[in-house]
């Protein structure tokens, strides 16, 4: 079985500043980290690989100290992992991303499962695993929580939804995103650690790739921020008064008048 | 301070710390109050690799040293004294194998050691040899191609857990320390049982327990090193793993010390934290000096064992003492800080003062390696006057 896992290098700090005149995120400070979303997506790889056997894959575009992801990944566990990076890359946005993450997948081996976290700590725009299903004209299903079954050539998935969980069958190849009640994401071990600092990690850019150079950066990207906002915060707790006792019984005729 | 660790070395304390920190300090007080042993924790190590450190690199291991042990002891007891020690004693207990141990004995179960999937326990003490350790009672009669084992094991650590135990036991009883020798015995061998399992003051999320034995009968094969040799390989054993020992003092010491440090920046008394009143600052001052000569000793004589040196009964002693004295003293000081509240079993304070105190008795008490160094002062004037 063919796994290949998208991830992403995020500040690890999420607070998240915006530059008020270009409504732009702007660039990452302090330590980075795995998006935390995609250890999930990792965890699922290495253990649908050790249940069913074959390979997993962990692919990441970014500059050069997104190679650090990568070797983490190595780390945990996973078998080949490959930096997508050039410099028409820059400037792209989730569509453009999801492309060129797309090409790559289509020169791998035959890949079976295509994991990615539900989305980032940064952008959280939750766009890139839909887009990327959409690029390859592959089945994609998101919030998975819980893989049921691998069949043949399809596979039983659980996901979240806001009700409560949804079983969907699906057809392999195929896309999942995951959120994080999947599973327990592994600490890495000492022979992963020691095997991920001699690597050496392969780039894939424009020319390895093939791409249409109209598709990706700013050429490719067509998202424009308009402006970004904070929301106002609208709902707000009410403190109730008096003793304990009476704020108790004043808790209880609340719930008790409250509709079903 | 410095202590130019290799790569491994670093990484290794690295992923040790990880460890610690994200897996054993949430359940730490849980496996206390319940006396668990550590199981979950021990399958983290084995999946992080962690049992292979100090296993040989022909036998699946990385074929690390004392010092890459001491630095694993070290960092998980920062954490918890009991969890480290289930591990350092996973150590021990095939100590023996690895140094003195047969090509085949090697072969045959250091590999499922350094994958973590069968821990090891060492027997040696007994209800009458504790700090006398050559007054064993527990018999070996040789028997058509087999050693047939009775008697009574105490005080085993990671009894009952383990799979495989080194034990210690006569097989020539009228030849006092000279007739012990050295046995593999694996854990479902007819007539190997466990007995009492022993209540503790601290290191609680450890196993310790009694090894029974019934004319339970074990191949001639599993006769580490040559028969009359168990004593030998018991004191050499020790000495090796002394350091360890020294290890865990100085991780539970570290984890005193830094709770220290933050209970009294945030504990507000007169108006002010604690920690600007000189008579707090000098506990403190003093706890850290004392912690960081006996990091420094821990990591010399570990070194001085690396190196290939020939007699360190010495100097492992030496560190022992002084790390597990330095220990009691920093976890009882550390305890004063947090005052009334670090009495309390909420907060982790106690626990570690409980912890320390094991590390002044096991593995040799104190006096009796302050005996043993005394005797190695005298023996060299004695030799060159």
């Amino acid at each position: 079985m063919n796994l290949v896992v998208c991830l992403k290098q995020v500040p690890e700090n999420p607070k998240i500043e915006v530059d008020p005149q270009t409504g732009a995120l702007i660039g990452a400070k302090g330590k980075l980290v795995i998006n935390p979303f995609d250890m999930y997506a990792l965890e699922e790889g290495i253990r649908i690989r050790e249940k069913h056997g074959g390979k997993v894959t962990a692919i990441t575009m970014g500059p050069p100290e997104a190679e650090e992801a990568l070797r983490e990944a190595i780390a945990l566990g996973i078998d080949q992992v490959i930096r997508l990076s050039h410099p028409l890359f820059e400037g792209s946005d989730t569509l453009a991303t999801s492309y060129i993450l797309a090409k790559a997948v289509d020169k791998l081996e035959q890949p079976d499962i295509i994991i990615c976290g539900r989305q980032t700590t940064d952008g959280d725009t939750g766009q890139v695993a839909p887009q990327l299903a959409e690029w390859l004209g592959l089945p994609f299903v998101s919030y998975v929580s819980r893989i049921e079954n691998i069949g043949d050539r399809c596979m039983v998935v659980s996901r979240m939804v806001d009700e409560g969980h949804q079983i969907v069958e699906m057809s392999l190849p195929g896309v999942i995103s995951v959120v994080k009640e999947i599973n327990v994401p592994r600490l890495p071990s000492l022979r992963g650690l020691m095997q991920s600092k001699k690597v050496q990690i392969p780039v894939w850019g424009v020319p390895e790739l093939g791409l249409d150079v109209t598709k990706v950066g700013p050429a490719g990207s067509p998202t424009r921020i308009a402006r970004v906002s904070f929301p106002a915060r609208t709902s707000q707790g009410e403190m109730l008064q008096g003793s304990l006792e009476s704020q108790v019984d004043q808790l209880i005729e609340r719930l008790r008048a409250a509709p079903e | 301070m410095e202590y130019f660790l290799n790569e491994q070395q670093k990484t290794i304390k690295g992923l040790a710390r990880r460890i610690a920190e994200e897996r054993i300090v949430p359940v730490r007080a849980e496996l206390d109050e319940k006396e668990e042993f550590p199981w979950e924790i021990t399958k983290e190590l084995a999946n992080a690799d962690m049992f292979r450190v100090f296993i040989p690199q022909e036998y699946e291991g990385l074929g690390g040293g004392c010092l890459d042990l001491c630095l694993v002891v070290e960092e998980l007891s920062r954490a918890c004294g009991g969890v480290a020690i289930s591990y350092a004693a996973d150590a021990l207990g095939c100590l023996p194998m690895i140094h003195h141990g047969s090509e085949e004995q090697k072969s045959r179960y250091l590999p499922a050691v350094a994958s973590g999937k069968r821990l090891t326990a060492f027997a040696l003490t007994e209800s009458s040899a504790g700090s006398d350790a050559s007054n064993i009672r527990t018999t070996a009669t040789r028997e058509r191609g087999h050693y047939v084992l009775n008697g009574t094991k105490q005080f085993v650590t990671n009894g009952g857990a383990a799979e495989i135990y080194t034990v210690i036991a006569m097989t020539d009883p009228t030849r006092g320390s000279r007739g012990a020798s050295a046995l593999i015995v694996e854990k479902d061998t007819p007539g190997f049982s466990f007995g009492k399992k022993e209540k503790k003051m601290g290191i609680r999320a450890s196993a310790t327990r009694e090894l029974v034995f019934r004319d339970c009968r074990v191949p001639e094969a599993n006769l580490i090193g040559k028969e009359g040799q168990g004593f030998i390989i018991s004191m050499r054993t020790v000495d090796r793993s002394r350091p360890g020992v020294a290890a865990q003092a100085v991780g539970i010491a570290q984890g005193a010390l830094e709770a220290a440090v933050e209970y009294a920046r945030q504990r507000v008394q007169f108006g002010h934290p604690v920690s600007s009143l000189q008579a707090v600052q000098h506990m403190l001052a003093s706890m850290a000096i004392e912690l960081e000569a006996a990091r420094a000793m821990v990591y010399a004589v570990a070194r001085t064992i690396d190196s290939g040196a020939k007699n360190f009964t010495e100097v492992a002693g030496m560190a022992k003492v002084f790390a597990s004295d330095m220990a009691m003293r920093v976890t009882t000081d550390a305890l004063q800080i947090f005052g009334g509240v670090g009495y309390m079993r909420d907060y982790p304070i106690e626990k570690m003062m409980r912890d320390a105190k094991i590390t002044q008795i096991y593995e040799g008490t104190n006096q009796v390696l302050r005996n043993a160094i005394a005797l190695e002062l005298m023996k060299r004037k004695a030799k060159r006057p």
